[in-house]
């Protein structure tokens, strides 16, 4: 069951007493120490995969060399056949054979270094998604947990200062006489402030047509018409 | 941010035209810090930290307000609302409706009084909204 399901039930579990706990701090402690645990063994198989990684690039290197020197022998031998000298080449031979013999060894070791890589490298992925999926896990829990203390601690302050245990609409009504109370002050200040600049006085008296110098299409025309 | 230092930059800091006034609620267990956005002193903001997260909670009616009859709605009409609202969602905690924001831990000053202000604005809105849907 996943962890979202869990607290389901736990939430769902009949009336919680206050101060009773949906989660269960022992439990999250332990959870904890896995994770914990979970990350040393992590910290452990990275460290093995360096040294694992180490040896299997020792040994290529040394299956390399051995390569190296069998075609170097090899033209020896070539060389010793070339000559006649059967006896030395039979001799470079046999060291070629012991080159080859090593070589075998050497890749026998390498395949089981690489595969202890690739199967550390699996393990480290694996163990990295589940700390990662009980950390997220824990999280939830954790979150819950903090919510629910925090609501415990909000109620007692709401519960101290009656004016916010007040309902959802009394609230409401107070905010929006408070809105609309600064916007009668923003219009007051308004009104003011064109009082005071004699805005209002002017467009009063342009209104009853007294001291109005702005002047109109007729007007002009009747100017004109005057003129002729 | 730890809640104090939220609490002392909040004092001396406007942000986007309004003030805040905060209080540390004293719990053992679990701190919380009560913030008051500039004009919204009804529908303060709870804000408290875990591991990973910093939680801002404003705290909606309780669901004994909702008028018999009509809760489905209300939870039918908050899903709906819980993606266009801006920065905020709907939960319910404990027995209250409450609309909340998170944030990371790791959240500068700038974020975290943002979120306050967006969330008391919400706050506002949705009351309003689900006004119709209360006793």
């Amino acid at each position: 069951m996943g962890i979202l399901s869990k607290l389901f039930t736990a939430v769902r579990g009949g009336a919680r007493e206050a101060g009773e706990a949906v989660v269960d701090m022992n439990a999250i402690r332990i959870f904890e120490q896995e994770i914990v645990d979970a990350r040393n063994a992590l910290d452990k198989a990275k460290r093995s995969l360096t040294e694992v990684m180490a040896n299997e690039m020792q040994t290529k290197r040394k299956i390399s060399a051995l390569n190296e020197s069998i075609a170097e022998h090899e033209g020896y031998a070539a060389q010793a056949l070339e000559k006649g000298n059967e006896p030395l080449a039979l001799e470079i031979a046999e060291k070629i054979a012991e080159f080859e013999n090593e070589k075998e060894e050497q890749e026998a070791i390498l395949g089981n270094f690489t595969a202890s890589v690739a199967q550390l490298k699996s393990q480290i992925k694996e163990a990295e998604k589940t700390i990662k999926e009980n950390q997220r896990q824990l999280s939830i829990v954790k979150t819950t947990d903090s919510v629910q203390k925090a609501t415990m601690a909000v109620n007692t302050t709401l519960s101290n200062n009656s004016s916010s245990m007040s309902s959802a609409k009394a609230s409401l009504e107070r905010i929006k006489k408070r809105q609309q109370d600064q916007a009668d002050q923003l219009k007051a200040a308004q009104e003011l402030h064109d009082e005071s600049s004699g805005v209002n006085l002017k467009s009063k008296m342009e209104e009853a047509g007294i001291g109005g110098s702005k002047s109109s299409g007729s007007d002009v025309l009747a100017r004109l018409k005057s003129k002729q | 941010m730890d809640l104090r230092e939220l609490s002392i930059k909040l004092a001396d800091h406007e942000v986007e035209g309004v003030g805040f006034e905060s209080f540390l609620i004293d719990s053992d267990e679990q701190e919380v810090l009560q913030v008051v956005v500039e004009g919204n002193d009804e529908l303060p903001v709870f804000v408290t930290r875990t591991d990973e997260q910093i939680l801002c909670i404003s705290f909606l009616f309780n669901k004994t307000e909702v008028k018999d009859g009509a809760a489905a709605e209300v939870n039918e009409k908050m899903l709906e609302l819980n993606v266009p609202v801006p920065l905020s969602a709907f939960s319910i905690i404990a027995d209250k409706y409450a609309i909340f924001g998170a944030l990371s831990v790791d959240s500068s000053f700038d974020d975290i009084a943002h979120e306050l202000v967006t969330l008391s604005d919400n706050a506002i809105d949705a009351l309003e909204a689900f006004e119709p849907f209360l006793q």
